[in-house]
């Protein structure tokens, strides 16, 4: 995040708004939400005229609008929305709006540094995708998965190149879809593509293909992988860009190939959202080494513990090469680290957060409808009423809260506050 | 003659239940390992109590909704598989045989019960035959080789039920009756009759998904 | 042409799709194809049910079609797997591309998977499972109707059943926020809501064809005052055609996707609309092929769901639905879920007077649309029609006995059930609960 260091890491309290207020002066209010740093909060309410607005930590946006969506923030503290008037739609930034109208508008994607904003856009049936209000040169007649490279500057999505009408099953079959990155198609057309996915430095593009019906591989830049598998899920390049890896399955069972050769020489039930450790050394993957039973593998090694339900949120620490996951076991949410399973249970948990140096793991939970943070393994004493999930200090000692407590009748206090680590 | 009987009384007894029981262990396994291979999910399904409680209710007569709208067929299929499974353990002929070999014995049932039981089962087998025959949705599923089936099943019975009353011919009808015994009890594992043995399996999963899974009844 | 086809029924094939894509194969290929998916994808269950069926024939009364067609034994549930799956292993595969469009359709336009004569099976034979199998060998050759097979490419593209693209969903559902909002103000249908209870999952024709049924919903939560969400992505339906042409990656993918949003909105339930194959899918076979034994979410139908509200008491009735109704217990949630109660439930505390049809509960007769028969689409509608005339005799029993609307919690009877009451001149009206519900809750002023 942006700026992280100019934030006010000063131990203690600051109540932002009561918005409790805002429910009671506007009537209707939509889910709040806050910026990156904390010191603003924002939500789409009716004004009087029935129209939407913005309220930010109580001023409202001088323009109002027919619909507001995907209210959020940038991680540079921007607040950002699709909004639509008189049945055009555009994007909102800070209350000011986009240049171009488009028909419909939606899928807000941000980049890491918060400085592109990039929706999808359709237009008279034509669809596109819009970087900073810069629209593709070219339309296309269909377009989904849309998907942004690490700096923003590139952008992808799956589009369909060939007309076929409805019920016509075997042009389908001839290949009718391939994607466009920055409004340009890949040469290849093939069956069905899935979920590109940019090279960390934005030059390239792989995604899923299906060629025939039951011939799925990885395309990069158009091209498929010489070897053809049972099925595919979404690949990734590796941190150098250098290669591609994509889980994969042959015979019934999942692997993980690169480059369309099988690296992890280990079968597994289920094998997907996999990812590579910051130092590149590493790769895990959330798997099922038997049926019904869920965890971790790094490098083609399971963890011991299991859980029966699922496991998400699987996520590598910037430093030390630390992996973390949620995991569901009997109706149950725990955090799973370095080969372990928490015994504290919830009834929901967030991502998990590692500190700058990886030391440090933060969880937002949730237990009787309340909601805390578990960090290294302890509970903070208090729970809120709501809670954003938590932020480190770049240091690695301070935690950043963003919650709501309810207080005496209507007040709902929106605060943030920052608590040392060994405060906890 | 007296080798023929020497023979399917002697060796062919061994060679009969090795095949039998070694055939039912080798079907079993093998489809135990298949089943880890392919079909593992199966076994997280499974359940003792609910696949005991379909097990139970379909070896209960008119328990099920299909046998009580089937009344004649229920009859004769319980009385068959009743038959067909006790008298060979407990006619007299059999025991004396065995008492005479290895001298352990059992009880046994009285002559005239075992031979009314051998009657029911080829009987019964008949009822099939004319089922077989006669019942449209049961010929159009029919193959020569559930004729065949029928008539392995029939045939110790039928023999037994010969030799017992000392008809004409009997003396070949016991080493028939011995013969087809044997047939049967080495037809079971690798035929339809296979059933035996895979009966527990296919009901018990079925009745797991069903009442363990889905919170339904299978009957 | 090979021995087997001359064998099979003479029918000519109704479906474009399948003679053009059948006449590009050759036996070799219908033969590599069927060995193939014997030999590597079925095992030990396929193996012991072929092994130990019996033929005894006893499987025949529980199948709807083979009782409408005058017990013509070619209808049997046995003799549905002896002209298909017997023949190609008897044949080792080598069954031709003629026969192969034949089994295509008997698979797929003849059996509704809907597991009654599982429980008619003395040997617990579930024939719904090799009629699958057949399916999928036929999926492999392409050989799969067209409209059914259309509709799994539309899973494959869009994550949901009826084309509908990205900005369709969400401008649907804010239109339906905003009809909403006029009856009920400030009535919301709030989308990617992180962290709310549950998130409520419907099917492609409900944006598509019955937008009011989310309207409905919408209201009704709102009524009981609910912390809901749907989600503004591809993930919001929970139909699975490609389950029932055999496609499993594809069923795989789209449930992948299904309870991925929900774990991403962080919500501890999913909800889903009054559908039954949608909850065979994410309840029993989708979830299954993904490796998890259970749904990784609990998935709620909206049978259970209404129960639950209107047993708590959040969901009030100012009076109760008057016309006399009876209800027809849908397979997938009752064979497949046993909600039967449950529904019973509902329809004493919101209905004046219900007749029971009979056979009712797990032997409820199977509406004939389900297991993808109606997705096949037009080519075999009277092959629906007229192989369920032993439904419409059941309904025609329940109506002279006063039932004048039928509920039907599922989206798939609804629409088998429409046609049935059109052909055989019915004239009954069909309902969800929702429908009724809807029109009988207090709502907020």
């Amino acid at each position: 995040m942006i700026g992280k260091e100019q934030w006010d890491w000063n131990p203690g309290r600051k109540i932002i708004t009561d918005l409790g207020k805002w429910k009671e002066e506007y009537g209707y209010m939509e889910e709040p939400a806050v910026s990156p740093d904390g010191e603003k909060v924002a939500a789409v309410i009716k004004t009087p005229e029935e129209e939407f607005g913005v309220c930010v930590n109580g001023e409202i946006w001088e323009s109002t609008f027919d619909k507001i969506c995907y209210l959020q923030y940038t991680p540079d503290n921007r607040l950002t929305a699709t909004v639509s008037d008189v049945g055009e739609w555009t994007v909102a930034v800070d209350g000011e709006t986009w240049e171009n109208r488009y028909d419909y508008m939606w899928n807000l994607h941000i980049s890491a540094d918060g400085s592109r904003i990039i929706a999808a856009a359709q237009k008279e049936g034509k669809y596109l995708a819009v970087n900073n209000d810069v629209p593709w040169e070219n339309e296309f007649m269909f377009m989904t998965d849309l998907s942004v490279s690490a700096d923003g500057m590139h952008t992808s999505g799956v589009v369909q190149v060939v007309p076929f009408s409805e019920g016509d099953i075997h042009t389908f079959r001839k290949g009718c879809y391939t994607t466009a990155v920055d409004g340009r198609t890949w040469e290849n057309n093939f069956m069905n593509v899935w979920e590109p996915e940019f090279s960390p430095d934005g030059k390239h593009v792989a995604a899923q293909i299906r060629k025939s019906n039951y011939e799925y591989s990885i395309a990069v830049d158009g091209q498929a992988w010489n070897n053809f598998f049972g099925c595919v899920w979404k690949p990734r390049f590796s941190p150098g860009g250098d290669s591609v890896s994509a889980p994969v399955r042959v015979g019934g069972a999942w692997m993980l190939a690169r480059d369309g050769e099988i690296i992890w020489n280990k079968k597994f039930v289920q094998l997907w959202h996999h990812a590579y450790s910051p130092d590149m050394q590493h790769i895990a993957a959330i798997v099922a080494p038997k049926f019904g039973k869920w965890t971790v593998a790094v490098d083609g090694k399971a963890w011991k513990p299991c859980v029966d339900e699922y496991v998400t949120d699987m996520v590598f620490s910037p430093r030390h090469n630390r992996v973390a996951c949620i995991g569901k076991d009997n109706g149950r949410y725990y955090v799973m680290t370095d080969g372990k399973k928490w015994d504290e249970d919830f009834d929901m948990a967030w991502k998990p957060a590692f500190s700058h140096d990886g030391e440090h793991l933060a969880v937002k939970v949730e237990k009787n409808r309340h909601y805390t943070y578990i960090v290294d393994g302890k509970i903070l004493r208090e729970s809120y009423d709501m809670l954003w999930e938590p932020v480190f200090s770049p240091d690695g000692t301070k935690l950043l809260i963003r919650g709501i407590t309810r207080v005496s009748g209507q007040k709902e206090q929106y605060f943030r506050e920052v608590i040392s680590l060994n405060q906890i | 003659m007296h080798s023929i009987y020497n023979f399917v009384s002697g060796p062919m007894v061994w060679v009969a239940f090795i095949v039998f029981i070694g055939g039912c262990l080798y079907r079993l396994l093998s489809m135990g390992i298949l089943a880890a291979k392919r079909d593992n999910v199966i076994f997280s399904y499974a359940s003792p109590y609910y696949g005991m409680r379909s097990i139970l209710r379909w070896l209960t007569p008119f328990a099920t909704t299909n046998m009580r709208k089937h009344p004649g067929m229920t009859v004769v299929t319980f009385i068959f598989h009743f038959c067909l499974l006790l008298s060979p353990l407990f006619v007299y002929g059999h025991i004396a045989l065995i008492s005479e070999s290895w001298n352990v014995s059992w009880w046994y049932l009285p002559d005239s019960v075992g031979d009314v039981m051998a009657f029911l089962v080829v009987g019964a087998c008949a009822f099939f035959m004319i089922r077989r025959l006669k019942d449209p949705e049961v010929k159009y599923l029919t193959s020569a080789s559930d004729f065949v089936i029928l008539a392995i099943v029939a045939a110790p019975f039928l023999t037994g039920f010969w030799t017992y009353h000392q008809w004409p011919g009997y003396s070949i009808c016991g080493i028939l009756h011995i013969l087809s015994g044997e047939i049967m009890l080495m037809a079971i594992p690798f035929t339809r009759l296979s059933h035996m043995i895979f009966f527990p399996f296919t009901r018990g999963y079925i009745g797991s998904e069903f009442g363990a899974v889905r919170h339904v009844q299978d009957w | 042409m090979l021995d087997s086809a001359k064998n099979m029924k003479t029918s000519l094939i109704r479906d474009e799709g399948i003679i053009k894509s059948a006449s590009v194969l050759t036996d070799e290929q219908v033969r590599k194809v069927i060995n193939d998916v014997l030999k590597n994808e079925t095992g030990a269950r396929l193996k012991t049910y072929v092994d130990t069926c019996v033929h005894c024939g006893l499987c025949s009364e529980a199948c709807h079609y083979y009782l409408s067609h005058d017990k013509d034994p070619s209808y049997s549930p046995a003799g549905k797997v002896k002209q298909t799956m017997w023949e190609m292993i008897k044949r080792k595969g080598d069954v031709g591309t003629a026969a192969i469009q034949r089994m295509s359709e008997i698979a797929s336009t003849e059996c509704n998977l809907c597991r009654r004569c599982a429980m008619y099976c003395p040997l617990g034979v579930d024939i719904a499972y090799i009629m699958l199998v057949v399916r999928r060998i036929c999926n492999k050759l392409g050989v799969t109707p067209t409209y059914i097979e259309d509709t799994s490419h539309s899973h494959s593209v869009t994550m949901n059943q009826m084309w509908v693209k990205d900005d369709e969903w969400i401008d649907t559902l804010q239109w339906q926020e905003e009809e909403a909002a006029e009856e009920i103000p400030n009535l919301r249908i709030p989308l990617d809501k992180e962290g709310a209870d549950f998130m409520y999952s419907v099917i492609g024709p409900e944006p598509k064809f019955r937008a009011q049924l989310i309207y409905q919903a919408a209201v009704i939560f709102n009524a009981a005052g609910l912390n809901w969400t749907m989600p503004s992505s591809p993930g919001w339906d929970n139909s699975d055609m490609a389950m029932y042409t055999g496609d499993h990656e594809i069923m795989g993918r789209v449930k992948k996707v299904h309870f991925e949003t929900a774990m991403r909105l962080k919500v501890k339930r999913i909800v889903m609309g009054e559908c039954g194959h949608a909850f065979r899918s994410v309840y029993d076979m989708g979830n299954r092929w993904l490796g998890w034994k259970m749904p990784p979410l609990p998935m709620v139908h909206s049978i259970e769901f209404f129960h639950d509200l209107i047993k708590e008491g959040k969901l009030k009735l100012k009076k109760k639905f008057e016309s006399p109704v009876t209800l027809h217990d849908p397979c997938n949630v009752v064979r497949g879920r046993g909600l039967h109660e449950m529904a019973r439930y509902i329809v004493g505390e919101s209905c004046e007077e219900f007749i029971e049809m009979h056979p009712n509960r797990e032997h409820n007769y199977c509406c004939c649309a389900g297991g993808g028969v109606i997705n096949c689409g037009p080519p075999y509608r009277n092959t629906r029609v007229d192989g369920n005339r032993i439904k419409a005799e059941q309904l025609f029993a329940a109506k002279s006995r006063g039932a004048k609307t039928i509920i039907a919690p599922c989206h798939n009877c609804h629409g088998g059930l429409e046609d049935i009451v059109e052909h055989y001149g019915l004239h009954m009206d069909i309902k969800f609960f929702g429908d009724i519900l809807y029109d009988l809750i207090e709502k907020p002023e």
